[in-house]
């Protein structure tokens, strides 16, 4: 386990320039950031590389963090099934850049997460296929997961059935 | 005479439906395409899954799922209320096993916090997290069966599930929606009335699965309904990042008791079925399987069921004992800032996940220090079956498309968070 850590931060530090700062870890669980335009580069490499094999996309979380600057972060899953390994990469979205490229292509699972970050945050997945709401109705104007959305609602937001 | 008069009559009905306007006229109604919706409210969809189905004559050339018909919100609700009081929501997400759900977010909690359990706690939330896989794994298999036409296998599987709900009532004192972990613990010990009732229900449990089994392991219409139905192979399982049985039955050993090991579980002995199939019928019969590998490690599990506190000693982060609160004056206080302002958390973000009874199910926590949680995902298993239901039903029947949703085994409580 320690060793294919190792291994993957050599990678990423080797070919894509990421150093340890960016680096954090957490009760054992290691996170990584990365910056946007390299994101589809990376994960094609994490993906493809035979050593570590990130096979499966379990999830994509969105967070909203309220800052100035670089409010949102995507967080992907990311786990290999040869090494039995799990590490959570991240990227920063900026309140004013909100798109960021879909790894659809990449790990097709993805598809429903991505949806899901796009439903709460309005966070816009550049060549997703189908990037339409997922939990809330197509006509709701909000997105409900951001701080600013009140936990009772907005009324009227949701128009209720007639009686 | 008479017969013209019939004569008019019939022509007036006949004239009736006629000038309707029938916008649709088929030559042949099995030559062109038409579009099925199924649900939300249809009784083999398992609640309130919604699909849109493309068919060409009877054979399947599109779907499209909608989810998210009860979705109530509970990742936003997580980041308004305290760690603690989190926990009852976690028992309607996958409303069929609430106790291992409790398991997995109190297990979530508790790396976040970093505390470690006493060791006997430990081995009873192994005990119930395989309790609430076997209630789990025997409303899929009775459904499964029901939806392909052997309705006996469903009373069968609910008369199981009854005592197992008895003995639930036993040890947690309901039925349904438990609430039973705590962070750092347990809400109760296991009594030796509840213990002796489960190793009666182990007791008699293998014969009684065997005779459901019996029903249909031989039974030509329920194996030609499911037989090479639904087939998704070992590679797209991967990609869709499917989980859970599903996944096992299209022959990848991943089960996150072994390769992530959480609890007591490196200390037992269980196998870990898997199909090569990747249809309807190995899904099945997996289930059946990891049943039998259930009761297995809860035999396991009581035996070796050590003898000490069920909860942790730390009492800035885990709620005290309900009879000291009232008698003790620093238990009274804890208490107080436990419920008022929760546990104070490190900074720092978390993933935990263990192996569910349809799957992975995760906890993503990020935490900025405060009692509640900054943002809490809910990585659910059932959300991502759901998403490879297009490539099942691909160029099947439409009779194959309850065969399949039941072999899927989605909870929409869990799928729509």
């Amino acid at each position: 386990m320690k060793n294919l850590k190792q291994v993957l931060l050599d990678k990423l530090a080797n070919n894509f320039n990421i150093s340890n700062e960016s680096t954090q870890e957490c009760q054992g669980d290691l996170t990584i950031v990365i910056p946007k335009e390299k994101l589809l580069d990376i994960c094609t490499f994490l993906r493809d590389d035979f050593e570590l094999s990130f096979d499966m996309c379990k999830d994509v979380v969105g967070v909203d963090y309220n800052r100035h600057e670089y409010r949102f972060e995507v967080v992907y899953n990311l786990y290999s099934l040869k090494n039995k390994f799990r590490f959570l990469l991240k990227v920063k979205v900026d309140e004013s850049n909100i798109h960021i490229p879909s790894v659809v292509d990449i790990w097709p699972g993805a598809n429903w997460p991505e949806r899901e970050v796009y439903d709460f945050f309005g966070i816009i997945f550049d060549r997703h296929p189908d990037l339409r709401r997922i939990y809330m109705p197509e006509e709701f104007e909000y997105f409900p997961l951001r701080k600013e959305f009140p936990l009772m609602g907005i009324h009227g937001s949701i128009p209720l059935p007639y009686k | 005479m008479i017969e013209t008069k019939e004569k008019s009559k019939k022509s007036k009905i006949l004239e009736a439906l006629e000038s309707q306007d029938v916008s649709a006229y088929f030559e042949d109604p099995l030559e062109n395409e038409m579009i099925l919706n199924m649900g939300p409210q249809h009784p083999a969809t398992h609640g309130v899954l919604r699909l849109l189905i493309r068919l060409n004559g009877e054979t399947i050339i599109g779907t499209v799922p909608e989810v998210g018909y009860l979705h109530r919100g509970y990742e936003k609700l997580a980041e308004n209320m305290t760690f603690h009081e989190y926990i009852p929501h976690t028992d309607r997400l996958d409303y069929l096993s609430p106790l291992a759900n409790n398991v997995a977010y109190v297990l979530a909690v508790e790396k976040l916090a970093g505390i470690e359990v006493p060791k006997r706690a430990q081995f009873i939330r192994v005990v119930i997290a395989e309790m609430a896989r076997i209630m789990s794994h025997l409303v899929a298999v009775g459904s499964t069966a029901m939806d392909v036409g052997a309705l006996t296998v469903l009373l069968w599987c609910f008369r199981e599930r009854e005592k197992l709900q008895d003995i639930q009532d036993i040890f947690t004192g309901v039925r349904f929606t438990t609430s039973f972990t705590r962070i750092g613990g347990l809400a109760n010990d296991m009594s030796d009335e509840s213990i002796g009732a489960l190793k009666n229900f182990l007791g008699e449990f293998p014969g009684k699965l065997d005779e459901i089994e019996r029903l249909l392991l031989k039974n030509r219409i329920f194996i030609q309904r499911c037989e090479g139905v639904g087939v998704i192979s070992k590679h797209d399982a991967i990609a869709m990042g499917l989980t859970g049985p599903n996944l096992r039955a299209s022959g990848v050993q991943h089960d996150l008791r072994r390769d992530e090991p959480y609890l007591v579980y490196p200390e037992l002995d269980f196998d870990i079925p898997v199909y090569e199939d990747g249809d309807s019928l190995a899904r099945f019969y997996l289930r059946l399987e990891e049943m039998k590998e259930s009761v297995k490690i809860i035999r396991q599990a009581l035996d070796k069921l050590p003898v000490g506190p069920i909860n942790a000693a730390l009492p800035k982060k885990v709620l005290p004992r309900k009879e000291n609160i009232y008698s003790k004056m620093e238990e009274l206080i804890q208490d107080f800032m436990l419920i008022n302002f929760g546990i104070s958390m490190p900074v720092g973000e978390i993933y935990h996940a263990i192996e569910n009874s349809k799957g992975e199910l995760g906890f993503y926590i990020s935490s900025l220090g405060q009692g509640s949680p900054w943002r809490l995902k809910i990585h659910a298993p059932s959300f991502m079956n759901i998403q490879v239901l297009p490539i099942l039903l691909k160029n099947h029947l439409i009779s194959d498309v309850v065969a399949i949703i039941g072999s899927i085994d989605p909870v929409m409580g869990e799928a729509d968070k």
